[in-house]
């Protein structure tokens, strides 16, 4: 290694620039985050993997167990997606929370001069897609073993609003799990309850959009997951700092 | 550069830093010795803004913890026993993304700048769980001096490392060192400890219990010196 190749600095003051303006820095932290955690996906394929297995599980398993008629199917197609995207996403908010602690690096990144809810919401946002990433691979093969279609706009719009709400508590308490030594089970003991009101709201909302429901009947369901997207984000927003902070 | 004073800190009911004073200018190397749970990875993870303090006042250049942690961080490095890298990255793409994180205006120059620095810029495209263990230290001291810190600290950096990669890191810690920064070290290892730093501290059941300059012992006496303090 070559022992001049550091500039000495006489005057002792930083010598590299730094970008100035909180907005901007705060912006680059979260895509920072978000980019890091899918090219880091990208190799090594563990995460998203995991997730789809687990989910072509979970389908199969309902598949065999309702040996329904058609008519019955549709009746039960919102709670097994539901099911099927809530356990999934535990198995990705575990890991995704799981790889930072384990080489210790969500030290680095909370060494970081950053306000740590960018922190949050890099973590927030990159679970996110890839808990959409596997939706979007389930929802076909879903179709196609239950003879149901799917491709409805307005399941579409429940996907998004109950993912983005559950990827937003489940990042906090992931946050919190992780600490734990027992964290691969402490996690669905927190969330599942925590998150019970958007699961069951997207249920609601899922199944009135498949059995064409008056937008009247399914808008409170709309709203409700919506209200508590709202408060899971603003709360992650608000108390992630003390939650990895010792 | 980092002035602490009466710092308590306590886990539940237990104390583990009972009212420690430190005192590490620019250009001091300091390092920090004691036996396993002294509290000295408790003090650094205070200094670095990771741990909340009970009691007590700490500064790092200029600025009060916790309240203004984010402008402590932006003038801090740290290096611990992990390397806080990502092994599914390469190098270059590891200190690209915490250059972004620290808000570097020119990410790329000075990744390329630091891995000259730490001679990994043949290996920067590799992944880094590829890397030896000394490789992902050096790595690691690259990520910590990124954004040119004025404060470094180190926690037990030599740890499983084999003779030739411990030289490499004392190399490039007398070169921090050199740069006028103010850097504080734990470590193990008395010998070590006596060679690289300028002041020896040591960390005994929560407390400073000595302090020696540079010069002041025999590196020779050391040892026993350290034993009548840490056994009193």
């Amino acid at each position: 290694m070559p022992e001049d190749a550091i500039p000495l600095n006489p005057s002792g003051a930083s010598s590299v620039a730094m970008a100035r303006p909180a907005g901007r820095s705060y912006l680059r932290a979260v895509a920072a985050i978000i980019w890091k955690d899918l090219a880091a996906e990208l190799r090594s394929r563990e995460l998203l993997g995991a997730m789809l297995v687990f989910a072509l599980l979970v389908i199969l398993i309902f598949n065999f167990a309702l040996e329904l008629d058609v008519r019955t199917r549709a009746t039960v197609t919102s709670g097994v997606l539901w099911a099927t995207f809530a356990f999934a996403g535990t198995l990705g908010l575990n890991r995704s929370m799981s790889i930072e602690k384990d080489s210790g690096c969500l030290d680095g990144l909370l060494l970081a001069p950053v306000d740590r809810s960018a922190i949050f919401f890099g973590k927030m946002l990159g679970n996110l897609i890839f808990m959409l990433l596997v939706e979007a691979m389930v929802l076909p093969i879903y179709s196609v073993l239950y003879n149901t279609s799917l491709l409805v706009p307005g399941l579409i719009l429940v996907i998004l609003l109950g993912s983005f709400g559950y990827v937003a508590v489940g990042t906090l308490l992931a946050s919190m799990a992780v600490q734990a030594r027992t964290r691969d089970v402490l996690l669905p003991i927190l969330l599942f309850p925590v998150v019970l009101p958007v699961l069951v709201a997207a249920v609601k909302a899922t199944n009135g959009f498949l059995q064409n429901l008056e937008a009247s009947e399914i808008m409170p369901w709309l709203n409700l997951i919506l209200a508590f997207d709202v408060i899971f984000t603003s709360v992650g927003f608000m108390v992630f700092d003390y939650v990895v902070e010792e | 550069m980092i002035e602490v004073r009466g710092l308590v800190k306590a886990f539940g009911q237990k104390p583990v830093l009972r009212g420690v004073n430190l005192h590490v200018d620019a250009g001091e190397f300091v390092a920090l010795l004691g036996p396993n749970g002294a509290g000295k990875t408790t003090l650094l993870r205070i200094l670095a803004s990771l741990s909340r303090p009970t009691f007590g006042e700490v500064r790092i250049a200029g600025y009060g913890l916790p309240a203004q942690a984010s402008a402590v961080r932006q003038r801090l490095g740290v290096v611990s026993h992990q390397p806080l890298l990502y092994g599914d990255l390469t190098a270059e793409e590891n200190l690209r993304f915490y250059g972004r994180m620290y808000g570097l205006q020119n990410v790329e120059k000075r990744v390329g700048e630091v891995l000259d620095l730490i001679g990994l810029r043949s290996r920067r495209r590799d992944l880094v769980r590829q890397y030896s263990r000394g490789m992902q230290q050096r790595l690691a001291i690259g990520r910590a001096i990124l954004h040119d810190p004025e404060v470094l600290l180190f926690d037990e950096p030599h740890t499983g490392l084999d003779q030739e990669a411990a030289a490499m890191l004392d190399v490039v810690l007398r070169q921090v060192a050199a740069r006028g920064r103010a850097v504080l070290m734990t470590s193990h290892d008395l010998r070590r400890a006596a060679d690289l730093a300028s002041r020896i501290d040591v960390l005994s059941k929560g407390t400073i219990k000595a302090s020696w300059q540079s010069g002041e012992l025999e590196p020779r006496d050391l040892p026993a010196h350290y034993r009548s303090v840490t056994h009193a």
